[in-house]
Parts: structure tokens; sequence; C-alpha cells
């Protein structure tokens, strides 16, 4: 019997380390052991463990602690296998329908053994590249239809053309890891789970592009990822698949690791090249591309993490089969990460070609507490709200776009009655106003202006020809802006005007915010006929807002109250309401 | 005490060869041995390296991933990213500011505890989430992070 212990930071943050603790002092001095692997995309249901059975079936147990662990383990001794935390067959209809390429080995290999992916069959498709060469890799690429999965779909093969032919000895393969969409794990779950996919990936594309060096360029918030690619790299150097002439080939390669320094615009491509050389991460406007003109200088082939996760698979199985998935012109699989207020979040890699109701329904098991969705938000703060009827939008590449979002690097937050669209959009603003570099002034004066407009709404000072003047101020700087997070930073806001135009005008003219959200338009009230007198909420609340006497009506100081919920959180009879937009009520 | 930091430094630039291309990955270093980047940091850097302050200065202030003011022992993270914050961080936020008694970006007195707002930490699936250092805490309630700002305090005799 196996054990894989999920060991990635959603899985550590968890509790898999008490899990671990409770699975080795049961194990001590038996057969079994556990086997630390990364995140299986299951993060609703962390800490996890699958067994694998000598029989070679799966079961797969989860929110585990400390006892149940041990459990577990007294269980596996007696080889009868406990029944408790089993993920229930409705649970499981979560693995169901995915399509794992990038995602096949997370879970699955050990990430911080090289052994173990090799015994996966890892680096297979580095050999066959090898022998492959240049143009015939490019060839199955271009076949194969892989289009950047970082956020724009550029096709890979025409980048990868591009740098190969650029004269230079001197060539640089950079894998983009900055993961900037807030709301979007999946390229740090295939870094701590699947590391070196990415790395065989990055070799390949140096083949095919005749670089000799990769640089990864990760954030600094995922340690996990950063030891797990140092540790890979070097494995990789002690075994001699990487330095000079590999496998007696002649082909060198080496990597380096880059950490970011926080900043959202170091995604963009050449922002990005500026921070590797050690400056501000200021974009430039292109050409040159750093296909011409890179890192050093240099012809550069920049791709993120999920492009070179499935480049090892195209080579290994073909090009034509990755093409017979997906749609027209959107082909293979994608990665999504769900998260908000969906009942099962975590990571799902479907075909392309589904629909989104496919994905938060059918996969994920619609929304918490059954609350009835509102919307998707698809691409981040570059992306937009596809609101509930048109949830049955087929996934590709142009068909997100035309809602108004992009496909993005497929961040899905999911989001119920309870999300202000208002808020949202301030949200998203806030976010790229604060991350704008400043060098252009549509985006940094113009995101400006419209933050403070979405939050004088919010405040309910806004005036009815507000809504007007976010849609202009919005259209022009998408097309003044210089580089791609100005051109999409007003799609937010463009995206719930165009769904939710009655929120914003429900906030201007009513002064009511309809989902209860926004501070300034809501007020805390305890309804009379159900309050017992109990003090329970006035001893919770933080800021002593709430008086009364016991056995009688409590009351809230609405002067005092600073909205932060506890008091509902805690009462027993449902008798704290929020109120809002009471001029019309 | 300026000798030992001009020494550990030292041991930072001699890892990097070409201090200008790795500009970011210096100030990593030095802010990983201090916490922060002082300026007498900087102006050491100038003096060994011939880089500008100004260029420095102008990196440093440019990433929010570098601190230009000391932290706590214990550095809180909050999560503001979008996950997060659907599932309700900016309640975490206020409750971390409340406990702790401090703005974001701020020291507690004792130097005990910092706390500051991020974008995302790739935990959006157990949102809202923050971290502590370098354990991440995720589902977390207003009460779930009185409780761990209170095991901390009591862990070190407060
Ligand atoms: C503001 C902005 C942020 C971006 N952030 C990322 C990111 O975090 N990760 C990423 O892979 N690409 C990001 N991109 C896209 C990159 O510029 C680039 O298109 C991508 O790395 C190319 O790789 P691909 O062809 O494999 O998608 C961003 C673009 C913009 C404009
Ligand atoms: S949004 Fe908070 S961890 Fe990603």
């Amino acid at each position: 019997m196996r054990f894989l212990l999920g060991y990635g930071s959603c899985g550590i943050a968890s509790g898999a380390n008490s899990v671990l603790e409770g699975l080795s002092e049961c194990f001590f001095g038996t057969e079994f052991t556990v086997e630390k692997v990364g995140c299986n995309g299951l993060c609703f249901a962390e800490p996890i463990v699958e067994v694998i059975c000598d029989d070679g079936e799966s079961v797969l147990y989860g929110r585990l602690n400390k006892q149940s662990a041990v459990k577990l383990a007294e269980s596996a001794k007696t080889g009868k296998l406990m029944q408790e935390n089993r993920l229930s067959d409705d649970e499981l209809r979560f693995l169901q329908g995915q399509k794992r390429i990038v995602l096949s080995g997370c879970g699955k290999v050990d990430p911080e053994s090289l052994d173990s992916y090799i015994e996966n069959g890892g680096y297979k498709a580095l050999e066959r590249a090898l022998s492959m060469g240049s143009d015939k890799i490019i060839e199955e690429i271009k076949i194969s239809g892989l289009r950047g999965r970082g956020g724009a779909g550029f096709p890979t093969h025409i980048k990868w053309q591009a740098a190969k032919n650029s004269q230079s000895d001197e060539k640089y393969i950079v894998c983009n890891a900055d993961e900037g969409d807030p709301g979007a794990f999946m390229d740090r779950a295939v870094l701590e789970g699947d590391p070196h996919r990415v790395l065989e990936g990055m070799m390949i594309s140096g083949i095919a592009i005749g670089a000799h060096m990769g640089v990864i360029y990760v954030r600094a918030e995922y340690p996990l990822a950063v030891k797990r690619l140092k540790k890979a790299i070097g494995e990789l150097r002690e075994k001699g698949l990487l330095g000079d002439n590999i496998l007696n080939s002649g082909f060198s390669f080496d990597f380096n690791i880059m950490m970011g320094a926080g900043a959202f615009v170091c995604g963009e491509e050449t922002a990005l090249l500026a921070s590797l050389s050690g400056n501000r991460g200021m974009p430039v406007t292109k050409p040159p591309f750093p296909a011409q003109k890179g890192f050093r200088k240099q012809p550069t082939n920049i791709n993120n993490v999920e492009t070179f996760a499935n480049v090892s698979w195209i080579i290994e199985n073909g090009g034509e089969a990755f093409a017979s998935m997906g749609t027209e012109g959107s082909k293979g699989t994608k990665v999504f990460a769900l998260a908000g207020r969906v009942k099962r979040g975590g990571l799902v890699e479907v075909p392309m070609g589904l629909t989104i109701n496919d994905i938060v329904f059918g996969i994920c098991g619609g929304i918490k507490d059954d609350a009835k969705v509102k919307a998707v938000q698809m691409g981040g703060p570059s992306g937009g709200c596809i609101p509930e009827n048109m949830l049955d939008t087929v996934i590709d590449y142009e068909n997100i776009a035309r809602t108004g979002a992009i496909m993005g690097s497929g961040g899905m937050i999911v989001m119920d009655e309870k999300t202000c669209m208002v808020d949202m959009a301030k949200f998203f603003m806030d976010f790229t106003s604060k991350e704008s570099c400043g060098k252009c002034v549509p985006c940094r004066i113009g995101t400006t202006r419209m933050l403070e407009i979405l939050e004088r709404i919010a405040n309910g000072k806004g005036e009815e020809s507000d809504i007007d003047t976010l849609v202009e101020l919005g259209e022009s700087i998408k097309t003044g802006a210089l580089c791609g997070l100005g051109n999409s930073a007003p799609n937010p806001v463009l995206t719930t005007i165009k769904y939710f135009r009655n929120e914003y005008e429900a906030h201007i003219k009513e002064k009511c915010c309809p989902a209860k959200k926004c501070t300034a338009l809501i007020r805390y009230s305890i309804v009379k006929d159900l309050c017992k007198g109990c003090s329970l909420c006035s001893r919770k609340c933080p800021v002593e807002a709430i008086s009364g006497q016991i056995k009688s009506p409590y009351e809230i100081d609405a002067e005092k109250c600073v909205r932060c919920g506890q008091c509902i959180a805690t009462c027993r009879f449902n008798a704290i309401k929020i109120i809002s937009g009471e001029a019309k009520e | 005490m300026a000798g030992k930091i001009n020494l550990e430094i030292d041991a930072v630039l001699e890892k990097y060869p070409e201090p200008e291309e790795s500009l970011i990955a210096v100030l990593q270093g030095v802010q990983d041995i201090y916490g922060y980047i002082s300026k007498d940091a900087v102006e050491y850097i100038t003096e060994k390296t011939n880089i500008p302050s100004s260029r420095i200065m102008g990196v440093a202030s440019f990433y929010a991933g570098f601190r230009l003011k000391p932290v706590g022992k214990y550095r809180i993270m909050v999560c503001m990213g979008t996950a997060c914050h659907v599932n309700g961080s900016e309640r975490i936020g206020d409750t971390v500011k409340r406990q702790l008694g401090i703005e974001a970006g701020d020291v507690t007195e004792d130097g005990l505890f910092s706390w500051e707002e991020v974008a995302c930490l790739g935990c959006c699936s157990i949102s809202p989430a923050m971290m502590i250092n370098d354990t991440a805490y995720g589902m977390l309630t207003q009460e779930k992070v009185i409780e761990i700002i209170d095991s901390i305090k009591k862990g070190e005799g407060k």
C-alpha cells in the first residue's frame, strides 16, 4: 500500500504536517511510508491522503487531522481501510470529466525527487526532442495548436520560430512564473507539485530555438515553489542532465532562478525583462519583440509555466493527439483555478470547449451554501465578470473574449448574490491603480480617476453621469495605454456596467447596495421581536457598539458599528439584519 | 555593529559577480538578513559596487516586496487577493489591525508583530488566507485569527 500526502502550500496550510505526524508515528517500524506529493487539485478537501492499494485501487481521504490520520494508519495496518473521511462519490465527481496533461504529475510524483519523475515517464520527451531536432519540434508544436497560457493565447510555435530565426550565439528561454492574477494558483501548483515538467518543457524549447540558458522568474510569494525548483535543478545537474553536452547529444543547457519582488506589471513580458536585468519593472513598446531583443539584449523566448508544462506531453504523444481536444481555435486542455463562493474550490484541467457551467456546477458542485450564482470572474484584473445567464458560454479564447472578459491565466472566481459588483469593480481598480507602473499617463491618471468615481459611488455619493464617465474613461484608457496592464485595466468596470448596470444605478439613485456589502450604504439592526436579549452579540462586538439589558432586546449604535459581521455570525436567533437603501424602503 | 553589517552584505555581494544586473537578488539577500533595506545598507552597497544610491532606491521603492522599514519578529501578511476579498478578507485585515493595535505597515512597540496587506498567496482555494513568516493559514474566520495571534503571544510569554 502506498500513502500519498498532499504537501503543497494549500495542504500544509490546512494541516498536512499534523497528518504527516500522525501517519509517521503509527507507521514507525512497519513497511509503510508516507510519500509527500504536490497538490492534486482537490484543495477543498485538504489535507488529503490518497491510498493506493496493492491491487492498484485508489482511495481518497480528505479533511484529515492528526487523530483521523492515526485512525487511518491503524486501519491500514489491519489491512482493512477505514470508511470515515473518504471523499464521497459526489465529491469524487470533481475528478471525472477532467483530462490531465499539465496536472498529470501533481499529486502523483514526488516533486523533490528526479527519480520519481523519471519513473513516471519523465525526460523521455527530452530524449526524443534531442533526436528530432529544432524544425521537427516546432512543427509538432504547430500541429498541436498550442497557444500561450499566460493570458493572451498567442500561438506558441510562431514565437518559437521567430526566436529560432533570430541569429545569435546567445539566446535565452524565460519562464514567466510571476502568476500575478490574484486569485489564480495553477502555476504555483505545477511548480510545487511537478517542477520537472516545467523544466523539461523549457529545455525542449531551448533545443527548438537554440538557447543554452533558461531563466525562471518566479513570484517571491511562492517560497515552496522556489525551494522545489532549486532542488530539481540541483538534482538534474548531479545526474548530468544539465550542463554541457547533455546525454552526449551536443546540446548544452542550464537554469537560473530569479525571484520577483511583488509587482504585478512584471508579468508583462517587457517589464519582466527589465526586472530580470535589475531594473524597475517598466514595460517598453514592442517591437522589438523579445524574440529579437530580449534578456541581455539577445533573442529570448518567453512562455508561461503552463505553456511549458504542455510541451513534453505534445512531444511524446504528438501534436495531433493534442489538437484532437478542444475547439476549432483553442486546442488541448486548460487548467482553471476555482475559488470564491464555489463549493469545491481547487484545480480543474479540462479540454477546451466545455462550458463555464460544466466546470462550476458539473465538476465543482455549484455554490457554497447552495446560494444562487451571480457571476464568474475570469481573467483577474484584466478580465471581466460573466453573468449567470451567460455561463453556458463554451470556453475558448475567442468566446470568452466576446463576453468582455478574457481567458487570462485561468483563474475563475465564483460570485454569489452576496457579492456586490460595484465593490468588485472598485476592488480591481484599486489593484490596477496601485500596480500601474506610472510610466504612461492614461494608465496612471486614468485608473486613479476611475477608482475615485467608483469609491464615490460605493460611498453613496455617486451622480447619475458617473456611469457614462466611467465608460468614456475606460474606453480611452484601453486605447491610450502603453502596455497590456492599462489596455485591460478598465475591463472589470466595463463588464460590470454592461451586465450589472442596475446595481450601479441602485447605488447612485437609491443609495442602496443590493448585495448589502458596501459599508457606507448598510446598517446593522436588531429585530426586536426576534432578539431574546441573551447578550452574546454585545459581548462579541469588538467595538462595544451593542448595548442593552439582559432578557430585553439589544440595540446597535450605528455610529460605533464597524459592520464587521461578528454579531450576525454569533446570533443564534437570526435577530440581526442588514439594511440598505432605507430611502427606498 | 557596522562592521558586522558590512561583512554580511559582503557575503551577499560575493554571490553575484554582476551586482548591477542582479540588483534585485542582492536587495533580497540583504532584506533576508535584516528584514528590511536600511539606508546604511544602501550606502554600503553603493560604496562597494558604484551603483548610484538613487538607482538602488529607485528599484527598492518600485517593488512592493521591498520594505524600507523594519518588520516585526512575526510578519503577518493578510491576503487581499480576489478570492480572499470575495470571502471577506477585509474583516480579517480589520481583525488583525484591532488585535495588534497598529496600522498596516507598522510594527508593534515590543517589536513582535508587524502586518501588511498582500495581493495573493496562491492559497485562494482555502481563502480567506494569511501568512505569518513562511507559514500559511487558510479558511480564516475572525475568531481563528484572534486564536492564532493569541497563541503566538502566549508562546512569547505575553
Ligand atoms: C499586466 C500583465 C500581466 C501579466 N501577467 C502575467 C503572468 O503573471 N504570468 C504570465 O505567464 N503571463 C503574464 N502576462 C502575459 C505575458 O506578457 C506574456 O504574454 C506571457 O508570458 C507569454 O507567455 P505565453 O505565450 O506562454 O502565454 C501578463 C501580461 C500583462 C499585460
Ligand atoms: S486571493 Fe488570497 S490567496 Fe489568492
